[in-house]
């Protein structure tokens, strides 16, 4: 790993501010970031530690309703803390990696990473959370743009994200016992305008809605109600793990077994 | 270059590291203590997993700058005030659980943590607890058995010896 110059500021201010340098980055919880500058795939000339922001963690509701999460929170937090009022967040949060990537990886992080297999991004898809920056606030729906792709712009870091609490809501992970991400994974939620359900680990576009068993869910929020649709292949990932047929599949198994556990 | 200081098994220790110095490498090459192992460098083995202010985290994928100030526990600070091995170290050494013991001290410090927050926890939490520690040896029955008899639970009952 190439040597880089690390601050630890204790302020948003104070981190946008030292992010402003050329090649700057900032550093969540390293969990994707370290592994990835060991491989030189990044080479930041300035790490920019966001694990001493107070104000960048924490769990709490919002006088709308809401639940807000602060963008430096680790895994574990909302695990532990977000399950009074949003089970089906925390639960999704107490399976990402292990219990030592829970401790330190980001629910900032992870968002910003956006990678194709995460878990996270499909709750801030499913639940149309709002992604909240150190400058303006993003809903869900325009912020993921493709595979480790975001709407975030150079130097922007992400504050918070609040996400609407639903009804109902079930994730369903199937897990890739290699890497521990998810080989594909769904998650519904239904809210008292409609159902939303987003998939992960399965599209080359990355995180995606399935608009079709949205809609049929919207109007009978039972198992059965998707029995009538299928996913096409195209566009899926395929690898050693699972063909694009495979995930295909897999996107309406877990759709059918997140609404069945929800309900 | 940065100066840290950590508390490290109580003592207090201090030295001056690259922004790129891992938590692993500070302890093995600037301390000396090379208890924590590395196994994967990539997060994925837990062989070199020790306690961050109490708390379990892979200390290949942590650099040493964040955890200025921290206190952290390793391998070496697990054993009595003696000398004599603690619970979950005896419980592996009654247990079998381990073999070449390349990824033990890691095993130990992830046991310890579950420990800390769920004193008696079922068969099935500690496997699940033990999914970022990987062991080519032993086939995991035995660390797990050693873990459930360090938690004071009855284990004759578990077949795999
Ligand atoms: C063994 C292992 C298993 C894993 N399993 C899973 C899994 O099952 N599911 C899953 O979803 N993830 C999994 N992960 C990934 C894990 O959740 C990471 O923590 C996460 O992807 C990145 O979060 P981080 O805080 O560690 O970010 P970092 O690694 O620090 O940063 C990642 C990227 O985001 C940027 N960044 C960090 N924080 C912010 C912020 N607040 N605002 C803007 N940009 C920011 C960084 O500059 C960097 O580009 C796993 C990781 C490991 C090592
Ligand atoms: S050496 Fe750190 S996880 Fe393998
Ligand atoms: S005892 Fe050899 S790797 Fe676990």
């Amino acid at each position: 790993m190439y040597n880089f110059e690390f601050e630890k500021p204790g302020s948003i201010a104070d981190a946008v501010a030292a992010l402003g340098s050329e090649d700057a980055m900032p550093l969540g919880g390293g969990q994707t970031l370290i592994p990835a500058m060991k491989q030189r795939l990044n080479a930041p000339s300035k790490l920019v530690s966001l694990s001493g922001i107070a104000e960048m963690k924490g769990v709490c509701v919002r006088d709308d309703g809401a639940l807000s999460i602060g963008g430096a929170t680790p895994h574990a937090v909302v695990a532990a803390e977000a399950g009074a009022h949003y089970p089906a967040l925390a639960g999704l949060a107490s399976h990402i990696g292990d219990p030592a990537v829970r401790n330190r990886g980001t629910i900032g992080g992870s968002l910003a990473n956006n990678d194709p297999a995460a878990c996270y991004p499909s709750a801030a898809l499913g639940s149309g959370a709002t992604i909240v920056t150190n400058n303006r606030e993003i809903a869900a729906d325009d912020y993921f743009q493709g595979m480790f792709t975001t709407a975030l712009e150079e130097g922007e870091i992400i504050v918070e994200v609040r996400f609407p609490i639903p009804e109902k809501a079930n994730y369903q992970k199937f897990v890739q016992p290699a890497s521990r991400f998810a080989l594909t994974g769904v998650f519904v939620a239904k809210y008292a305008d409609g159902v939303r359900v987003a998939v992960t680990g399965a599209s080359e576009e990355g995180v995606f809605r399935w608009s079709e068993a949205e809609a049929a869910l919207s109007s009978d929020f039972s198992a059965s109600a998707v029995d009538g649709l299928s996913v096409s292949p195209d566009g899926m990932i395929g690898d050693i793990h699972g063909t694009p047929a495979y995930r295909a599949s897999l996107i309406k198994t877990l759709t059918k077994r997140a609404v069945a556990a929800a309900a | 270059m940065p100066q840290v200081s950590m508390t490290v098994n109580g003592k207090a220790t201090s030295g001056d590291v690259e922004g790129r110095t891992l938590l692993s490498a500070y302890l093995r090459d600037h301390l000396g203590m090379t208890g924590t192992h590395v196994g994967c460098d990539t997060s994925q083995c837990g062989a070199c997993v020790v306690h961050v202010n109490g708390e379990a985290v892979k200390s290949c994928t942590m650099f040493a700058a964040e955890a200025d100030g921290a206190t952290v526990d390793t391998i070496e600070g697990q054993a009595n005030a003696d000398g004599s091995l603690n619970v979950i170290q005896q419980a592996f050494q009654d247990h079998h659980g381990l073999q070449c013991g390349f990824c033990t001290p890691g095993m130990v410090m992830s046991a310890a943590a579950l420990l800390k927050e769920n004193p008696k926890p079922t068969e099935q939490e500690v496997r699940d607890y033990l999914e970022g520690n990987l062991c080519r040896c032993t086939g995991y029955h035995n660390i797990v058995k050693a873990i459930l008899a360090a938690s004071g639970q009855d284990v004759g009952a578990i077949a795999a010896e």
